[in-house]
């Protein structure tokens, strides 16, 4: 096990779900149309005050982006677990925790990064500010990383389950608690003036913490579920 | 009797377990009856009103315990799934689902006096404090743990899944308290702040502690009798548990 062979391995992970992403575009299109659609519901729901519309935005668009990183856990091994690809990855002399890593990667790509990319033009409909409208992409620019790779300990521990699409939202839930704290709160404090470097931090120390102990829950979470 | 003398490893088998557990059960459950009636008594009875909340406060003799042993029981599961994950033992694996309603009935019970004690104290069913926020989640947690055990088909695989999925939530049990701790203080102050108590009489420190030792012996026969069904319903095709249904 070398290092270059290593790194070959997560590029070709990566690549090769970003290519089958490509070839399947209206999966992404689903999860970033479910996080527009949902973030527009909220002011239909709660009425046109842009002051109240502007103390909810943060927290709203946060929860939505929330909602359809976990939309779209449910695919991160799915197909893989399905037709055997998985087991012949677990055999593979490469470590698992780096296919983890390249799998978590690429689906950030695919359903993290269009939700960072589309958040300013939703936060409008909120009325934020521009700054407000910085922090919040920076915010999940750090924040859904972290999503997609504690979502993957769930989607791994619930691959071939019954309902397991709603078993992930019920056990992934409640593990991005504090992500969504973190995030939304960076947008609040920088709109009154506190700042958001805190929470800011925060939210890079969970994305380092995920990153360092996720992906090996996750591996051990694959090995069970295709031993 | 010299702890050195037991072969421990004798309780990987279910079949050494079950006897065990049997012959435990009793003592626990009477040690149980006895702290939880002096308790009550003591807490009930004995202890004086307080000056400012009258005898409404008396409902924390529920409270506090049944929230210690929410958290301790969470991490008693999940040390239970970690042992039996590195030393696939089975038993340890059956006592993390065995403790698991325990500590979400601990949990849902803290929560609803806690509600009940805050309706008459603070003047509201719910507020989104740090502890209450973080107990609610750990409900969920729990919920979490006994679904995904209950989902999955082949027991093996349940075992280990779920016994991941504890290992996970305790870690994330400290950091959801400081974020939501964090979150609350950011925002605003703390409307109600219960590190301050004033000062307990010992009477009511007396009571507290018996009714925590019972609920703790409470939670050990109950989670030990569970045990038993638990091994009863996965061994049943055995012959030593055949043989016990003919004698």
């Amino acid at each position: 096990m070398n290092r270059s062979g290593m790194l070959a391995a997560l590029r070709g992970i990566v690549w090769r779900d970003l290519l089958l992403a490509l070839r399947r575009r209206s999966d992404v299109a689903t999860t970033v149309f479910f996080f527009a659609i949902v973030t527009s519901l909220f002011p239909l729901g709660v009425g046109p005050e842009p002051v109240v519309l502007r103390t909810i935005g943060p927290g709203v668009l946060w929860v939505a982006a929330l909602l359809s990183c976990m939309l779209s856990l449910g695919r991160l091994f799915a197909a893989d677990y399905l037709d055997g690809v998985l087991e012949q990855m677990v055999l593979t002399p490469e470590p698992l925790v780096m296919l983890v890593i390249g799998k978590a990667f690429a689906h950030w790509i695919v359903a993290g990064l269009p939700v960072v990319l589309l958040s300013p033009l939703l936060g409008l409909q909120f009325g934020l500010g521009s700054d407000s409208l910085g922090v919040m992409a920076l915010s999940l620019l750090l924040g859904t990383p972290t999503l997609s790779l504690i979502g993957s300990i769930a989607a791994a521990l619930t691959l071939g389950v019954r309902g397991s699409s709603l078993l992930i939202a019920l056990l992934v839930l409640p593990l991005f608690i504090p992500v969504l704290i973190f995030g939304a709160g960076a947008v609040t404090s920088s709109a009154s003036g506190i700042g958001a470097e805190a929470h800011l931090s925060l939210l890079g120390a969970s994305l380092v913490f995920a990153l360092a102990f996720a992906p090996w829950a996750t591996a051990a979470a694959l090995r069970i579920a295709v031993e | 009797m010299e702890l050195e003398r037991i072969n421990w490893f004798r309780f990987s088998s279910v079949q050494a377990v079950y006897p065990l557990a049997g012959t435990l059960i009793p003592w626990f459950a009477a040690l149980a009856m006895l702290c939880m009636t002096a308790g009550l008594y003591i807490g009930l009875f004995a202890a004086p009103t307080d000056y400012q909340q009258g005898d409404a406060y008396r409902i924390i003799f529920v409270h506090v315990p049944a929230a210690w042993m929410s958290m301790f029981l969470y991490v008693v599961m999940a040390g239970w799934a970690g042992l039996g994950l590195g030393l696939n033992a089975r038993p340890s694996l059956m006592m993390a689902q065995a403790v698991a309603p325990t500590g979400a009935m601990f949990t849902f019970l803290a929560l609803l006096t806690g509600a009940l004690w805050g309706k008459p104290t603070w003047g509201t069913w719910w507020v989104w404090d740090a502890r209450l926020t973080s107990e609610l989640i750990l409900l969920f947690q729990y919920l979490g743990f006994i679904l995904l055990q209950a989902a999955i088909d082949d027991r093996r695989r349940a075992d280990r899944a779920s016994a991941v999925l504890a290992l996970v939530g305790v870690v994330n049990v400290p950091i959801i308290y400081y974020s939501v701790r964090w979150w609350n203080t950011l925002h605003q102050g703390a409307s109600v702040s219960m590190t301050a108590t004033p000062k307990m009489a010992a009477t009511m420190v007396t009571a507290m502690l018996l009714m925590a030792l019972g609920f703790w012996m409470y939670s050990i026969a109950v989670t030990l009798t569970r045990m038993r069904c638990v091994i009863l319903e996965r061994e049943r095709q055995t012959s030593w548990v055949q043989e016990m249904k003919v004698s």
